[in-house]
């Protein structure tokens, strides 16, 4: 490539960089200041943000709710996408390539049309409990990342090395747990990441779901934000940050973030 | 060649199949019949069967400029995203070993902190006390604060802050695949860099570039947390109105038939990408 051309595009990365990495670096030094505002540059130093959170009315059940629901739906969805991914790739189904998309589809739904559509399926049927509304909404968003990672990992497997393990002398069990799982683990760790925080995040479907009690995280958040804004919203989005970023090096330590990437 | 043998062999579904039921069984209950009931409902008025709905939707004003600003918003966000994005990826393709995995994570960092905190921090960012109206202030480019925050340039800003890895990520996974000795052999044989680009890199890339297109203009134009966080009541996107229309107005119907009309949109878009894909993968003149 030519010089000027490179030089455009190394430029255009680095903008882009700064550009994605402005918005979240800001709320670091906005949780330490000492004013009731979100005014740059900080005043001083403290830490009475952070104390704060343990009395934000609801912060921390919503925490709890939130992880819960996303541990859950992400179980769920894992064992249904599993079975589903191995008739899929080994099984002889009808309609595979249809089925595939289908299961996929949900991905490209826009959120609140989806929330929308639960909501009034869920009221026809009578069910108005906000946790189970909220589990089977999050199993359908986090099946799409499941399928999708876990089908490409099994696709990618040769089966024909689960006979070789066995013409080597392996039981079929020790073949499927020494050659066929640590093939396939990479893509269900990062399937499961995905689909965890798919879930985690998730607000244009639980908006429709939730009730006064049961709020998950997203809504709490901006509940709070547009009730009261003062800097404990940034010292909880600080720890949040840094809990990404701890889940992110634990992943490129557990399976190479680029392996995670290519989808 | 026979007819025949055009046809992939009938598939016979055996015991494995069944494996795929349940999950096919609770998307079938929980997604599928969910979505049926709400293109039914966008046709059911108080007294049975009615278009009430989309002739407000489509009728109306005040509707038709929500679908034009969200199909705006969509646009603008896409197009801003492609410009950086596009160069970017290359870059990030270029880099080797540590590096890029280190710019990688970067750009992959951003996706998954919450668009909460994302849309939160950008307020920080734009605030008349905020940290962008400080650092110009003490440059020297302007004398007062300016209003940035709550204006339509901040959205489109903010916009292409949320979406913007969605499209550098398909387009740098297709770029990484590239042989580059391509464009080298190209220029070997004499062609000008224009013509290399246009001729040999852009095409290349292109699939990339339809799979970044079609996932950020489907992700922008049913926004709803970055514009309503950004521009509350001021820009009112389709999304919006439909969450308006459910919550606050208890309007099922109106709320139906413009989530009716996003899904349309959306499959359009989805349908629009693949048919791309598919040709992109047949070369010419075969």
């Amino acid at each position: 490539m030519d010089r000027a051309a490179r030089w455009v595009s190394s430029f255009a990365l680095l903008l882009t960089i700064a550009f994605l990495l402005l918005p979240i670096v800001v709320v670091i030094p906005v949780s330490f200041t000492e004013a009731p505002i979100f005014a740059f540059p900080p005043e001083g130093f403290s830490l009475q943000w952070y104390a704060k959170i343990r009395n934000v009315d609801g912060l921390l059940g919503a925490l709890a709710l939130s992880a819960q629901i996303a541990a859950l739906s992400t179980g769920i969805a894992l064992l249904l996408g599993t079975l589903a991914a191995i008739a899929l790739v080994k099984g002889q189904v009808p309609g595979s390539a249809a089925i595939t998309a289908f299961m996929v589809s949900p991905l490209m739904l826009p959120g609140l049309v989806l929330g929308i559509a639960l909501l009034q399926a869920l009221r026809e049927v009578g069910l108005r409990d906000a946790w189970w509304s909220l589990l089977l909404a999050h199993v359908v968003i986090t099946m799409p990342f499941v399928m999708r990672t876990v089908l490409a990992s099994l696709a990618l497997f040769d089966f024909a090395m689960v006979d070789a393990a066995r013409t080597l002398g392996c039981s079929y069990a020790r073949a499927l747990l020494r050659v066929l799982v640590p093939n396939i683990l990479p893509g269900f760790i990062s399937g499961a990441l995905f689909a965890f925080i798919a879930s985690f995040d998730n607000y244009p479907v639980s908006m429709f779901l939730v009730d006064v009690r049961t709020k998950t995280l997203p809504i709490q958040l901006l509940n709070y934000l547009e009730i009261s804004p003062d800097p404990t919203l940034a010292a909880v989005s600080t720890l949040l940050i840094l809990l990404t970023v701890l889940v992110l090096f634990l992943c490129d330590r557990l399976v190479g973030l680029r392996r995670m990437a290519a989808l | 060649m026979s007819a025949t043998a055009l046809t992939a062999p009938p598939r016979r579904p055996d015991g494995l199949t069944l494996l795929v039921l349940p999950a096919l069984a609770f998307l079938g209950v929980v997604f599928l019949l969910p979505l049926l009931l709400l293109l039914w409902s966008s046709i059911r008025g108080p007294g049975g069967f009615s278009l009430n709905g989309y002739a407000r939707v489509l009728g109306d004003a005040y509707y038709l400029q929500v679908m034009l600003q969200s199909l705006q918003l969509g646009l603008i966000t896409t197009g801003g995203a492609l410009l950086l994005g596009y160069p970017a990826a290359f870059a990030l393709a270029r880099a080797r070993g540590y590096a890029q995995v280190v710019l990688f994570a970067l750009i992959f960092l951003p996706l998954t902190v919450s668009i909460i905190v994302k849309s939160f921090g950008w307020g920080i960012v734009l605030r008349r006390d905020g940290i962008l109206n400080w650092a110009m202030e003490n440059l020297g480019l302007i004398e007062r604060p300016v209003r940035m925050i709550f204006t339509e340039g901040a959205l489109y800003a903010g916009m292409i802050n949320v979406f913007l890895p969605f499209m550098v990520l398909p387009i740098f996974s297709v770029v990484r695949m590239m042989d580059t000795r391509l464009p080298d052999a190209a220029a070997t044989l004499g062609a000008s860099p224009w013509f290399r680009f246009t001729r040999v890199t852009l095409p290349l890339s292109l699939p990339g570039v339809v799979a970044g297109v079609s996932i950020t203009f489907s992700l922008a134009v049913s926004a709803y947390v970055t514009p309503s966080l950004l521009m509350g009541d001021r820009f009112m996107t389709m999304s919006m109105v439909m969450a308006k229309a459910f919550l606050n107005l208890r309007d099922w119907q109106l709320g139906a038939a413009m989530a009716t009309v996003l899904l349309a949109v959306a499959i359009t878009v989805v349908v629009g990408a693949a048919w791309l894909q598919k040709r992109l993968a047949t070369p010419r003149g075969s």
